[in-house]
């Protein structure tokens, strides 16, 4: 037992680490808070022009989102970060993020989004369109808040996923809280830095998970 | 194409409509006139193509040949700004199609805010004024599912008429409604009526018709078959097929 906590709850371990861990949080929040709005904002760009344009944008902005999401995120990075240079294309690691990102998350942000314009019956658009409101004001004001309603638990259930997967970022050298810990763990020989990294994702995301299920509940009540 | 002085010219001026889906053709070259502060019903048996006529009178539906004028403004022609046209005449659903995100009140005050650029206590003070018309003063900060069917085509009316259209759609205003729930929009439409709005409305409720109508049209297969004052078309019928639908209206 003693050994047990000696090796994954190591008190003075977790003291000697914790600048680094509470740096390496703070650059997962942050990353958290440039990856979800650009990942929305794309995910409503492919919804709306899969929806809304054009039956050739359409079809485009259907293969793009297809693309992307049989792309493992993971590789699209590396490409990103260690390929692109390769056509003297440097973006750097907040660069590789940032498009891996909008491209990866938007593609599953659009689909989620997508879903839920499709939920809004066509009179809603008719009836918007009958008092004079153009296209892109019916999409504004009345499609797309019912939109993201009826598709809400989905959406915040996207968006813990893509908290999580800034881990990946630390393959990229960006000192998140997975690399931080890392780094930790090999100058320790311990892996008490991974554990309390583990419980930083579990504090930061359960009230996510809660408001998920909450959510969802209420969905199936409202049916 | 001039006008004889004596004549108004009408609100509602189509000729010639088509509409076709792929093989089945809905509209077969169709006229309706309609004029100012009339009120024109439109009956006929289900796939006698009213309702896709009605949807054609706002471009809901786009005719595949014919023109439309409305209040003078040619809604085919690619030059007509169909949104500014589309204030003009207003429509409600059978399925009423109000937003259910936003209160009573909301609903009337998108349009006003958004197409005709009111401010937000002008708009409120129409939206407050329209619902007031139509007896739903008490209910205006009440959301659609907390409303009544009734209530709900009532406040869809109140949207509508909100922007001052020169003419009113309606397409089946009281099909979705519990029968104890239709009496109080027929009398918001009878009263719209008395204040000397254009309507055209497409609608089973014969009786209403009598009593209200300028004009009834009789449809069948895309066609106009007949069309007259109520009592002759109720009445005295010349169709083989309208006498035919009377008498099954009759029996129910």
């Amino acid at each position: 037992m003693d050994d047990f906590l000696t090796a994954f709850l190591n008190v003075e371990i977790v003291r000697e680490a914790w600048p680094i861990l509470w740096q390496g949080f703070l650059y997962t929040l942050a990353l958290s808070a440039i990856t979800v709005p650009l990942g929305m904002v794309g995910g409503v760009i492919l919804a709306l022009l899969s929806t809304a344009g054009p039956r050739g944008i359409r079809w485009a902005a259907a293969a793009w989102t297809d693309l992307f999401r049989a792309i493992p995120p993971l590789v699209l990075l590396v490409f990103l970060y260690a390929g692109l240079p390769f056509a003297g294309l440097d973006v750097g690691a907040w660069g590789a993020v940032a498009i891996g990102f909008f491209l990866n998350t938007g593609a599953y942000y659009g689909e989620v989004l997508r879903a839920g314009i499709g939920s809004v019956p066509r009179g809603q658009v008719e009836a918007a369109r009958s008092t004079g409101l153009s296209q892109a004001q019916a999409l504004a004001h009345v499609v797309l808040p019912q939109a993201v309603r009826n598709v809400l638990p989905d959406l915040v259930s996207n968006t813990l996923e893509v908290v999580k997967l800034t881990s990946i970022a630390s393959v990229v050298a960006l000192p998140e809280l997975l690399f931080q810990a890392r780094q930790a763990q090999n100058a320790t020989y311990n892996a008490t830095p991974i554990v309390a990294a583990a419980i930083a994702y579990f504090l930061l995301l359960w009230p996510l998970v809660r408001l998920i299920s909450r959510l969802e509940n209420k969905a199936m009540a409202g049916r | 194409m001039p006008v004889s002085a004596d004549a108004p010219r009408p609100i509602v001026d189509a000729r010639g409509l088509w509409k076709r889906y792929g093989a089945l053709t809905v509209l077969h070259g169709v006229d309706l006139s309609v004029a100012e502060r009339e009120l024109v019903f439109i009956i006929g048996p289900s796939g006698s193509g009213k309702s896709t006529l009605l949807r054609c009178l706002n471009r809901l539906e786009e005719p595949d040949d014919g023109s439309i004028h409305v209040d003078g403004i040619e809604l085919l022609s690619p030059k007509t700004d169909i949104n500014a046209a589309r204030r003009r005449i207003g429509m409600v659903f059978q399925s009423f199609n109000l937003y259910p995100h936003m209160t009573a009140r909301q609903n009337v005050m998108l349009a006003l805010r958004k197409v005709l650029g009111k401010s937000r206590d002008e708009a409120d003070s129409i939206a407050a004024a329209a619902l007031h018309r139509v007896g739903l003063g008490e209910r205006m900060d009440h959301h659609p599912a907390q409303l009544s069917g009734g209530q709900q085509q009532r406040v869809a009316i109140a949207r509508a008429i909100a922007l001052e259209p020169r003419v009113m759609l309606f397409d089946e205003p009281t099909s979705a409604l519990d029968p104890e729930l239709v009496g109080g929009v027929l009398n918001v439409m009878r009263e719209l009526r008395e204040s000397g709005m254009t309507m055209v409305v497409v609608s089973h409720e014969m009786a209403f018709a009598r009593a209200a109508a300028d004009r009834v049209v009789f449809m069948a297969d895309g066609q106009k078959l007949e069309e007259g004052p109520p009592a002759q078309i109720f009445g005295d019928p010349q169709h083989e097929r309208t006498r035919a639908f009377i008498r099954q209206i009759d029996r129910h």
